[in-house]
């Protein structure tokens, strides 16, 4: 169950609940993975699934009515989940930066480009003076391949497009050299050209800087082009994690077979593409037994009341199913 | 921003003349005639059709607005009819305790609305959100003059604390400030309540946007999200709720002034438009209008300094 303590990141029986009218939901419920240094860990799955609540929480960002309720995000041997305020917002930025789905929305329209380059980089050094942190935002932005920084810096964020706008949040997001960086669906609001420029980008500084990556995404081509080690998940928990090259070659558990499925591939012709009937279950309505059931072609009468717990198949491949490996599913 | 400012004023142009046409139309709508009223009530109809002639009454209406418009040219707003003086003269003395009656009046009202939907907001919900809730919404229920008139008895009849008659002197001395100190919270107190509660309305809107879970994310302090990434965003909408009561605050003025004896404009107004005072009360009209004028181009102007994406268009 625990994750393993070499990584960068282990996060072990993580939970975070939301109180409602209805009680207390669970968008999170229960979810182990670990990142090593240097790697990139995607994790996929469809909205809703708690992928984004899963980033915020290893940030602390959750937001009132949400909290995270059990669980530990262990960062170099330090848990995240019980630090003091204080020391958390020192972690934030500094050691775990995080950039987000909407450029056009996530930098502030009335500061310059500039200032909130180099205001991440005041709130975690004090002395720095005001030349010498201009002088690190136009490195920053000449890193993630901005051209003409110094005309940038004075810019306004409507004055760039959406790339360069992400381009921008990179910038920020590295201005202090963080360990790790979450990229929550960093390229779906980008067109598809600009979408690799910013996957190779990411590429590129991943290795200049060796930090780990935690992609979210629902785009299994972003995945299988950025990602060493993919978690699948579903309905607030992690159904599979295995090494990319293993899940997209041998996926184990039914849900991912239908992700699979779903996505249109060039060296292969058929007739059409498979869609997994139905939609993830709210969090308020969550069905007993393998949350995945409903929808799973290969339900048998157990998986309705046994949660099935994530268990190592094959070295290294973990599925969160009671049929898994099951010959019928290949075919 | 330069460039924006001077836009703003071009257009102000044509504004000020529609403004100089109404007022000057409105005085010819109104049914006394001044002719009658400065003739006195025992003068005959040959001395009112000669004093008629003098005023130019008897000329094209048209003729009349040209006329009016060239003497305005040359800082000429005419004399009053009631006691002789030139109207630019009553409008000289009574500009400047109107100006120190707004400016003290918004001198702590915005800062403190600001300030009270800024902690109603972020601590939404909380009880400290419902007080000032409840506080704001019977600020705005309240009316100018019934505030003044509870203030000059409690306040200043009372308990004497606080003079509630008149100017006591110019705002660098002592009894100048005392004297203005009543009625600049009774024109400010009516600004409190609508400021607060659009700086909430605009904060929470602030505070669930993305760039603000971005400023978190960069470790900055609640502090620091709150004043340079919230609060500057949400000042926008309320700097256009500011400049749109500034027509209710000249309105206040006017009644301010009335209910203190304030030496204003406002209350030169009232007296003009009462005594059929008609180059007087174009006088006042003319620069009230002046001052929302002037006001809204500040407050077009304050926009562009608040968002940089209105200074290109």
């Amino acid at each position: 169950m625990s994750a393993t303590n070499d990584g960068l990141l282990s996060i072990e029986g993580l939970r975070t609940v939301f109180r409602t009218h209805g009680g207390e939901i669970a968008a999170v419920d229960g979810v182990d993975l670990s990142v090593p240094r240097g790697r990139t860990l995607g994790i996929v799955g469809e909205s809703g699934c708690g992928k984004s609540v899963l980033s915020l929480s290893v940030m602390r960002l959750i937001a009132h009515p949400g909290r995270v309720a059990a669980g530990r995000v262990m960062l170099d041997g330090r848990d995240l989940v019980q630090l003091p305020a204080g020391e958390m917002r020192d972690v934030r930025g500094s050691q775990v930066a995080m950039i987000f789905q909407e450029p056009m929305t996530s930098l502030n329209p009335v500061h310059t480009v500039g200032f909130q380059i180099t205001e991440a980089m005041r709130a975690h050094d004090a002395r720095a003076s005001a030349a010498e942190l201009r002088e690190r935002a136009i490195e920053a932005l000449n890193r993630v391949r901005i051209p003409a920084p110094e005309r940038r810096f004075d810019e306004y964020p409507h004055q760039l497009s959406g790339g360069m706008r992400q381009r921008v949040m990179i910038a920020m997001a590295l201005a202090c050299r963080p360990k790790l960086l979450i990229a929550d669906e960093p390229t779906t609001a980008l067109d598809v050209t600009v979408q690799a420029q910013i996957l190779d980008l990411l590429r590129d500084l991943q290795q200049e800087t060796g930090m780990s990556i935690i992609l979210i995404t629902h785009d299994l081509g972003v995945v299988a082009e950025m990602a060493d080690e993919v978690a699948v998940m579903y309905a607030g928990r992690v159904v599979e994690r295995a090494p990319a090259g293993a899940l997209f070659n041998d996926p184990m558990h039914p849900y991912t077979l239908g992700l699979l499925g779903s996505v249109p591939r060039l060296d292969e012709e058929r007739e059409s593409l498979l869609a997994i009937d139905g939609s993830v279950p709210p969090p308020f309505a969550l069905p007993r037994g393998c949350r995945f059931h409903p929808r799973c072609p290969f339900a048998t009468a157990e998986c309705r009341t046994e949660q099935p717990p994530l268990r190592e198949i094959v070295s290294g491949h973990s599925a969160a199913c009671l049929r898994a490996p099951v010959e019928a599913f290949a075919a | 921003m330069l460039r924006h400012a001077l836009h703003r004023l071009i257009l102000a142009v044509p504004v000020m003349f529609g403004v100089l046409l109404i007022g000057f139309l409105l005085m010819q709508v109104v049914p006394t005639d001044p002719a009658t009223v400065r003739a006195g009530p025992t003068a005959t109809p040959d001395v009112i059709a000669a004093i008629r002639a003098d005023l130019g009454l008897d000329r094209p209406l048209t003729v009349q607005f040209g006329l009016y418009l060239w003497r305005l040219l040359q800082g000429d707003l005419g004399t009053s009819i009631i006691n002789n003086v030139p109207v630019v003269q009553e409008l000289g003395a009574t500009i400047v305790p109107t100006l120190e009656l707004m400016f003290a009046s918004l001198f702590w009202s915005i800062p403190l609305g600001i300030l009270l939907g800024t902690l109603a907001g972020y601590w939404r919900g909380s009880l400290i959100d419902r007080a000032i809730m409840a506080f704001s919404v019977a600020g705005v229920s309240v009316p100018v003059f019934f505030l003044g008139l509870v203030l000059i008895w409690f306040v200043g009849f009372q308990w004497q604390l606080l003079p509630f008659t008149g100017r006591g002197g110019p705002l660098w001395t002592m009894d100048g400030i005392m004297s203005l100190i009543l009625p600049a919270v009774t024109l400010g107190g009516v600004f409190v309540g609508p400021v607060a509660r659009m700086t909430r309305t605009a904060l929470l809107d602030v505070l669930s946007a993305d760039h603000v879970r971005t400023a978190r994310a960069k470790g900055l302090t609640e502090r620091l999200v709150v004043q340079r990434h919230a609060l500057r965003n949400a000042l926008v909408p309320v700097v256009t709720l500011i400049g749109l009561q500034i027509g209710f605050l000249l309105g206040g003025a006017v009644v301010t002034e009335t209910v203190f004896s304030w030496p204003g404009v406002g209350r030169l107004a009232v007296g003009a438009i009462l005594s059929s005072d008609f180059p007087m009360a174009q006088g006042t009209i003319i620069v009230l209008s002046m001052g929302f004028i002037v006001i809204n181009l500040t407050v077009d102007v304050l926009y562009a300094a608040l968002d940089p994406r209105i200074r290109g268009a």
